[in-house]
């Protein structure tokens, strides 16, 4: 059977959920062979096995962190020179879409990003992308080359599907381009504790409703009774009231989770382009003629001052 | 010596517009009106920022894009460019980010260039790969989605926030740049920059100009397909209710019932 090579998104080697899914669409069209690359790859090799890797090509070096993108797609392109795969697939991270992006160019190969779906077809990989803030569907192949294909969070199911996963060092040469552009330092964002907002199952949202930072306690503890992530609109971020890492939208995170909570966000385009795609919507907005009610599954026309405290209690009452 | 900067930008439709795909399945760009997108203000902001800083720089807005795209280069040019470039071919209907960053970067060579600027991502195709593929077509650094950025003495820096952490990037020129709305608000066009913009040299190349073959490009050159476009069905409408002292409970009855609690 083809192999598919799979980029691993993990931090020192706790490996993020979007890669799972990535081996369960892998799957669907080859045995995967996972790439992990940085400090902590081997310790990636467990649970892509559980998941389904045959093999698992790892390789860390200062590189990796010392310089951008680059490293990372020379090494990827040693990986596809070594296994020769039907398909690379990454995940849909900025950077994720930036070594495919490279990756692509190089090995002459066409290249789809932001794959909600993937299915294999006879003409090679069919990937499902949403296009113009979702209101589109559309079903695209790579014609020329090897498909290289990033996926967005939360587009498939984690299974598991154990397999052997035998750890292998992968031999990377860095080309000249590779130390270009330094990363001269590195801040670690802080840990909230709560999941990781293209990760949730759950997501609720603040927008220039809730009316100041000081308020945005409302939404956190709604997301707590949840266990959900917390997103913000731009006009919440741009005040200052949530950081920008919380931004839902075009030019924020795209999210896809099972249910989307907006409180005071209208419902503009750029907002729903990054959201549209949540399997369940709810919004809670004291204009009832505000856009975002065209989306919901379930709308409460309200104050969010009183509707959202209120809600959250009631949550904690039936989880007891 | 002067600073070259070229800043990459897209003609796009007006994203409130009822954006939809033609019968080739490419964007149908009659039915809606288009504009500089959004997001390429900023790339032309950060270049007007950077050229202000230096002793001597010229700035060329460069676009790929149907006879209508000189909209979006008139835009940028009252903002404050020097000139611009329009690449403009039958051929190039139906291109892909392929051909899009070959036309680019050859253009781009053959305008001359210390720094590149682009956008984070287009507000219509929204891939937000294509300065990542330009700077290995360039062979130059990428230094991409800077929410701050400075270049000083043939060196650019700048601030990456990205999902996990905050990087400080740098790399030497000739580099790529690409910037997010965070790098800061794009200035609006004086009347005066409106005036000017009409006097400023916008040159129009063809493929030919640029030794691109018509079957690198296009439909027929793209290295992706697509199958079929869908618009997605409407929502069935939702329930709505209104708060009278109950919302909060009654929201929470929905969500049970779709055990999410
Ligand atoms: C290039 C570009 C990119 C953009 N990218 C993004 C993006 O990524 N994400 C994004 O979100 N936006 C983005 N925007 C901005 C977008 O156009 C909107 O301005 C933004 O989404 C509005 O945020 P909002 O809904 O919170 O605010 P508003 O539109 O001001 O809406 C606030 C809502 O809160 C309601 N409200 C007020 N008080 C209460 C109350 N007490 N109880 C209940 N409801 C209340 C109001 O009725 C109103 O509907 C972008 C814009 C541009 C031009
Ligand atoms: C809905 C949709 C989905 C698409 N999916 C794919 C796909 O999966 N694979 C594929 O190969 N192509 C795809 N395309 C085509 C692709 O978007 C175009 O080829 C486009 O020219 C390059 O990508 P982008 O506009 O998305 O730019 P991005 O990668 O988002 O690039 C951002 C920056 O590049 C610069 N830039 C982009 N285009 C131009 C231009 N024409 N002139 C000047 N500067 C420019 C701007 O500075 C812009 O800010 C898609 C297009 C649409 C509309």
């Amino acid at each position: 059977m083809a192999e598919v090579l799979v980029y691993v998104d993990h931090v020192d080697g706790a490996v993020r959920k979007p890669t799972l899914e990535l081996l369960t669409l892998a799957r669907r069209i080859g045995e995967p062979v996972a790439v992990a690359l940085g400090a902590g790859a081997a310790d990636t090799a467990a649970v892509l096995a559980e998941h389904g890797a045959v093999k698992v090509l790892t390789a860390d070096a200062p590189e990796f962190a010392d310089y951008l993108v680059v490293p990372k797609v020379d090494a990827l392109q040693a990986a596809y020179e070594a296994v020769s795969p039907a398909a690379v697939l990454v995940p849909s991270s900025a950077e994720g879409k930036e070594i495919a992006a490279r990756l692509a160019v190089r090995i002459g190969s066409g290249i789809i990003t932001d794959a909600v779906d993937l299915e294999a077809g006879d003409e090679g990989p069919v990937a499902t992308q949403s296009a113009f803030a979702a209101s589109f569907t559309t079903k695209s192949r790579v014609s020329k080359g090897t498909p290289v294909i990033t996926v967005k969070p939360n587009s498939a199911p984690v299974e598991a599907a154990p397999a052997a996963g035998a750890v292998e060092a992968l031999a990377v040469t860095f080309g000249a381009l590779a130390t270009g552009t330094k990363v001269v330092s590195r801040t670690p964002r802080e840990s909230t504790g709560r999941p990781e907002l293209t990760e949730a199952a759950i997501v609720v949202s603040g927008g220039r409703g809730v009316n100041g930072a000081e308020n945005f306690h409302i939404i956190e503890e709604l997301a707590d009774s949840l266990g959900a992530a917390v997103g913000a609109s731009r006009a919440a971020v741009d005040a200052g009231w949530y950081p920008h890492s919380n931004q839902v939208g075009q030019t924020g995170k795209s999210v896809s989770p099972q249910l989307y909570i907006a409180s005071g966000i209208s419902g503009a385009i750029q907002h729903r382009a990054g959201m549209q795609t949540s399997k369940t919507i709810v919004a809670i907005n004291k204009d009832a003629e505000a856009p975002i009610f065209d989306l919901v599954d379930y709308g409460v026309v309200g104050d969010l001052f009183a509707v959202v405290p209120q809600l959250t209690e009631e949550i904690k009452a039936r989880k007891g | 010596m002067s600073l070259r900067i070229v800043v990459c930008v897209k003609y796009v439709p007006d994203a409130t517009g009822d954006r939809h795909f033609a019968d080739d399945l490419t964007v149908d760009r009659d039915d809606v009106d288009g504009l500089l997108s959004e997001l390429d203000e900023y790339a032309v902001e950060q270049a007007l920022q950077i050229a202000e800083e230096a002793d001597d720089a010229e700035i060329t807005v460069l676009t790929v894009g149907p006879e209508d795209a000189k909209d979006a280069l008139r835009k940028a040019l009252s903002m404050g460019a020097d000139k611009a470039i329009h690449v403009e071919d039958d051929d190039l209907h139906g291109t892909d980010v392929m051909g899009t960053s070959l036309v680019l970067a050859k253009a781009i060579e053959k305008a001359g260039y210390d720094l590149v600027i682009t956008g984070m991502a287009s507000t219509d195709g929204t891939m937000g790969v294509l300065p990542a593929i330009l700077a290995e077509r360039l062979g130059v650094p990428q230094v991409t989605l800077l929410s701050e950025v400075k270049v000083e003495d043939g060196t650019v820096t700048g601030r990456r926030d990205g999902d996990s952490a905050s990087e400080q990037l740098e790399a030497s020129l000739p580099a790529l740049v690409s910037v997010t709305d965070q790098s800061g608000e794009a200035r609006y066009p004086s009347f005066k920059g409106i005036m000017a913009a009409k006097k400023k040299p916008v040159e129009s190349w063809d493929l030919e100009e640029l030794e691109i073959e018509s079957d690198e490009v296009g439909l027929e050159g793209s290295w992706t397909a697509v199958d079929s476009a869908a618009q997605r069905p409407a929502r069935t409408a939702g329930t709505i209710v209104k708060d009278e002292g109950e919302g909060g409970k009654a929201l929470a009855e929905f969500l049970a019932g779709q055990k999410f609690i």
